[in-house]
């Protein structure tokens, strides 16, 4: 393993993130904090929602920025960068084994997703302030499923920035990350879907069900939701999952 | 620098292909397309049938030396580029070996990569950088530490002549300043072997003359260089020998003039004329200094000869006394544009 050209590739994607800052930050926060505001604010002081929806909200919220953020900086180079301009050409062609080009932008957006995670929740904190009931008993977990969201983005961005064409970028956010985000318990606990007993059972097969409600047994344990080790183990297999469909369809999208 | 020039004599690098074969069963990539301007394929619907077969290379071999400038010339779609693209690594052989120096290019791509530099067809420039930055980052894939890094872009901005555009966004740059900084990016990390895929394609004569000077030059310092063009004055120019490949085989190999050489006289006639007539062609055989005369459909001749306006006055005669109609004359020097029609029996710009 070259370590140097690894380093070296992460430097260069920094050094692009850095000059989008403004750019990624906007794309990111803008519409969670948006929600947070209308749905955790205004409905809640107008007497529309209950109070404690403030806290159950904040670590959907915290989900759906990792995961888009984590998904939009792995898929959206890399569609860009396999059309046919090739721009992936010359990181393809530095001495290191090609999937390492590949586990590289998953590193990097992990780490895009992590940073996007943690500050979602101090500014929601701030927008939803007072009254929310954060309640972080357990940190060691609550890092442990945050990682795994954070890899659970970026390899699935790995796999769709892979298999998904530029024509079908639309496609992708509606009809992948847009029902994954409202069929994820991110906007209501899971438990809430028990008088739609087999829309509950359904929902079990999107990993954001079990992103939220991790993040939720670890930040508001006080509000029922899905069992610690069951999240931790699904979400392993997702990780897993995702990465190995991922990095086989880099190589075949790499190697003609 | 210094270390090239240390290392150079102990690692001169060759290039060597043995049956090498490539079928596509889909869209070839850009650049390695099979036939004519190789569009990228139409995206979205396809409709289901048995995927198309396309065989690009069809038993290759070739052997390039240390230290040599090789050319590869045909028409598009020969499999010039999927040669590259093999020995590249960029291309998965379907059959046959590959190997640059010692190394066997689909086994062992790491060392591989590290050996050589490349250009492809059209520009693939990182468009998120500038174009100091495109050559900073990629000295610092191969590890080249920052101050050897920055030093060597400057050289290269300077010797491109891009350093007035060094620090802008690559994405504005005209054809010619792309291909240019892509020769640079290749060139940063000193490879020993070069390759070059229709490098002067849309550059003007003036920097392609620059190109031209920077390639010999490069060779000079014992580096391997291989280029793939179609077009003959830039092969003749710059390659120690040349492969002509078409359809993925190997029609013809030496040096350009060796080649050239190769054809019957040198020069080469096409007659058309107004109806077809046999027994003309057999007169024609027996002027002087003819050497070969090849019917061309529906009625025409290549005429071989080692001479050629002297000639025109005696077949025109000829023409005439057989009652023939001649419409039309072209009358081409040695070239290796007549070898390739020599083998081939087509134009290298069909």
């Amino acid at each position: 393993m070259n370590w140097k050209t690894f380093l070296a590739m992460l430097a260069r994607d920094a050094h692009v993130a850095r000059r989008n800052v403004m750019v990624l930050a906007l794309q990111t926060f803008l519409q969670p904090l948006m929600f947070v505001f209308i749905f955790g604010r205004v409905m809640v002081r107008s007497g529309y929602m209950p109070a404690a929806y403030k806290s159950l909200l904040l670590p959907g919220i915290m989900a759906i920025s990792m995961v888009f953020t984590g998904v939009w900086a792995v898929a959206m180079p890399l569609i860009a960068e396999f059309q046919f301009t090739r721009e992936i050409e010359d990181r393809l062609l530095a001495p290191m084994e090609i999937s390492w080009v590949a586990i590289e932008k998953v590193l990097f957006g992990t780490l895009q997703a992590l940073i996007s995670g943690l500050v979602v929740i101090p500014a929601a904190w701030l927008i939803l302030r007072p009254g929310v009931g954060l309640n972080l008993r357990a940190p060691l977990e609550f890092a442990v499923v945050t990682l795994l969201v954070a890899l659970f983005a970026a390899s699935g961005g790995l796999a769709l920035g892979c298999s998904v064409n530029q024509t079908h970028i639309g496609l992708m956010f509606s009809m992948v990350l847009t029902p994954m985000i409202f069929f994820g318990c991110t906007y209501y606990p899971w438990s809430a879907l028990n008088s739609f007993p087999i829309l509950q059972k359904i929902v079990l097969i999107n990993p954001l069900v079990y992103a939220s409600e991790g993040l939720r047994a670890t930040l508001v344990p006080q509000f029922p939701h899905l069992s610690l080790l069951a999240v931790l183990v699904v979400l392993t297999l997702f990780d897993a999952l995702m990465l190995v469909v991922g990095l086989r369809q880099f190589r075949s999208k790499a190697v003609s | 620098m210094g270390r090239s020039a240390r290392y150079q004599y102990f690692c001169m690098v060759g290039i060597r292909t043995l049956d090498l074969r490539k079928v596509y069963t889909s869209a070839p990539p850009f650049g390695a397309g099979a036939g004519g301007f190789g569009a990228p394929a139409q995206r979205g619907k396809r409709p289901k049938q048995p995927k198309p077969e396309i065989v690009a290379l069809d038993s290759l071999s070739l052997d390039v030396a240390a230290g040599e400038i090789f050319g590869l010339l045909g028409p598009n779609g020969a499999g010039k580029s999927t040669t590259v693209g093999i020995l590249t690594t960029r291309v998965r052989p379907t059959g046959g070996q590959a190997w640059i120096g010692e190394h066997d290019v689909w086994k062992e791509q790491v060392p591989v990569k590290r050996l050589i530099g490349v250009v492809a067809q059209r520009p693939n420039l990182d468009f998120s950088l500038t174009a100091r930055e495109i050559l900073v980052f990629h000295g610092a894939y191969f590890g080249l530490d920052s101050n050897e890094r920055g030093k060597r872009a400057e050289l290269l901005l300077e010797r491109f002549k891009l350093t007035d555009r060094a620090d802008q966004m690559v994405r504005g740059f005209s054809g010619g300043m792309m291909q240019r900084l892509s020769i640079a990016r290749a060139m940063m990390h000193d490879p020993q072997v070069l390759f070059l895929d229709e490098p002067s394609a849309g550059l003007d004569p003036q920097t392609r003359l620059l190109l031209w000077e920077i390639i010999r030059e490069y060779n000079k310092s014992g580096k391997t260089v291989l280029l793939t063009t179609h077009n003959m004055e830039e092969a003749d120019a710059l390659a120690h020998r040349l492969a002509i490949i078409d359809h993925g085989r190997n029609i013809a190999l030496g040096t350009p003039a060796e080649l050239k050489a190769s054809v019957p006289g040198g020069y080469l006639l096409r007659l058309r004329f107004g109806s077809s007539s046999p027994e003309l062609l057999q007169t024609f055989r027996s002027l002087p200094g003819v050497r070969e005369v090849r019917p061309v459909e529906p009625a025409g001749a290549d005429v071989y000869a080692d001479r050629g306006g002297s000639l025109v006055p005696e077949v025109a005669s000829q023409a005439a006394a057989a009652g023939v109609e001649l419409r039309d004359v072209h009358i081409s020097e040695p070239s290796l544009e007549n070898l390739f029609l020599h083998h081939t029996g087509r134009s290298l710009r069909e």
